[in-house]
């Protein structure tokens, strides 16, 4: 055997498929963790307390207390678990629109197509930012603006992949031999497009969230998301802006940190899903 | 019950015929051959007559009756590549058993072995593979098979045994075939009789 490739046996006991698993599953707890502190948590945890102010990060307070004497870690824990909520419906919704339309595209005729694939077209074409700023301004802001702005402007790349990926499957050799043998389009859609087209919308779902929610973070930021009034992570980095020349770096590190960490969690189960429910990839 | 095309065109949109008035008739049991050279239609005639395909112009009869356009279709096509024509989503019990349920004397006749059942299609090789498809197109209502260079990609002795399964089975069944290939030492072991491609341009 050649040596340099002795380096991996035995380090890991775990083959690669186990790994993944482990790595989602531990993507998930913590996760979950997060959104149970955020609902867990009390208010009473983030009163103001203005005999603790600017103090620095400590085992009492571990991310610090702001200006107002607000514990930190509380802030930063319940403003993840918003953000997390609003990019569950945020994304849930996208995932939704891009499987109608994804569908209607690839089966309702040509003009159905044209017209659906102008619409991606024309939402690709402007940054979703810009649309989703738009959105949500149009609708007043607040957590109902920003909602519908990221349902509506997330769906696009999403949607194409489905529509690729339907159109692909159905013009496919098996089947067409599966409706020589007597299966009806509805078995067909059902046992042969399902399968494939399942695992990627899941797959896109997983993808979309940390982009959604980083989109929530910064609208927010931009003060025309969530009311100030919230723990958004938005609002706390723009917020710990005026501070920051002070030397309070706690006020924006630890949240801002969080929030990355939350985003490449969600980003991990996606890319690992994306492996575990490849066939021709379940064996390594 | 007899498989006849009448005068049969086909092209591609406003495209050149690619051919035009194509007559074959294939009776029950009889094993005929298609040869000629690449790119003359071969693969587009054999999906018209499977249903795949609806022609140009002329037509396509069964027993007298147009090919029905629902239920199970009595003209049954093994394509050529076995690897596209499997779901690889779907395990092989699955694309084996999707139109019936094959005995085990089919499978044991085309070489099929219990332990592939469980196995994703590319975890089998092209021949492996082209045995299920064989399989699977031989349901109890298949009247005609359509063979488009079904074994062209197979080695020599998987060739053999694939043929002999499926002509002993016509033979039993009565079954009318279609053969497509570019080996005329196989053709004419195989067909009772030959249509030469190159006169229908």
């Amino acid at each position: 055997m050649i040596p340099s490739l002795k380096i991996n046996i035995n380090k890991f006991p775990l083959n690669r498929k186990q790994r993944t698993l482990f790595n989602i599953i531990i993507s998930i707890i913590f996760l979950v963790t997060v959104i149970l502190g955020g609902i867990l948590l009390d208010e009473e945890r983030i009163v103001t307390n203005l005999s603790e102010r600017n103090s620095a990060p400590s085992l009492e307070h571990l991310f610090g207390t702001d200006w107002l004497g607000r514990d930190m870690f509380a802030r930063t824990v319940m403003g993840l678990a918003l953000s997390i909520g609003v990019g569950l419906i945020g994304a849930i919704g996208s995932a939704l629109i891009a499987l109608l339309l994804g569908i209607a595209a690839a089966t309702m005729g040509k003009m159905a197509d044209r017209i659906i694939s102008w619409i991606i077209d024309l939402f690709l074409s402007v940054p979703h930012l810009v649309t989703l700023v738009l959105i949500a301004f149009t609708l007043g802001g607040g957590f109902k603006g920003i909602v519908i702005g990221l349902t509506l402007t997330h769906w696009p790349s999403l949607a194409r992949v489905i529509r690729a990926e339907v159109m692909q499957i159905r013009s496919a050799e098996f089947v067409q031999v599966s409706q020589k043998m007597g299966k009806s389009q509805w078995w067909i859609a059902v046992h042969h497009i399902l399968p494939h087209i399942v695992p990627q919308l899941l797959i896109g779902f997983m993808l979309l969230f940390p982009h959604v929610i980083l989109h929530e973070a910064a609208v927010t930021f931009l003060g025309l998301g969530l009311s100030p009034h919230e723990p958004a992570i938005g609002i706390i980095l723009s917020e710990s802006m005026r501070y920051l020349s002070s030397g309070m770096w706690w006020l924006a590190f630890f949240p801002g940190l969080c929030l990355l960490i939350v985003v490449r969690m969600f980003d991990q189960i996606g890319e690992n899903l994306r492996v575990l429910m490849d066939p021709t990839r379940s064996h390594d | 019950m007899q498989l006849e095309a009448k005068d049969v065109g086909f092209r591609y949109g406003d495209g050149p015929w690619l051919f035009q008035r194509v007559n074959v008739m294939l009776e029950p049991g009889e094993i005929v051959g298609i040869t000629g050279p690449s790119g003359r239609g071969k693969t587009t005639f054999c999906r018209i007559l499977a249903g795949f395909e609806s022609p140009v112009e002329g037509t396509v009869h069964v027993n007298g009756a147009p090919l029905p356009k629902s239920g199970y279709h009595p003209v049954q096509m093994v394509l050529q590549h076995p690897e596209k024509a499997t779901n690889p989503r779907w395990k092989m019990h699955k694309v084996l058993n999707e139109g019936y349920q094959p005995d085990k004397e089919l499978l044991d006749l085309l070489g099929i072995e219990q332990e592939w059942l469980t196995r994703w299609p590319h975890e089998l090789s092209g021949g492996e593979l082209q045995r299920f498809c064989v399989a699977r197109a031989l349901g109890p209502n298949t009247r005609f098979l359509i063979a488009d260079e079904m074994t062209t990609m197979l080695d020599a002795n998987t060739q053999a045994q694939i043929w002999h399964a499926i002509m002993s089975i016509a033979k039993q069944r009565e079954m009318g075939i279609l053969v497509v290939t570019h080996e005329s030492k196989l053709m004419q072991r195989l067909c009772h009789r030959v249509i030469d491609f190159n006169e229908f341009d």
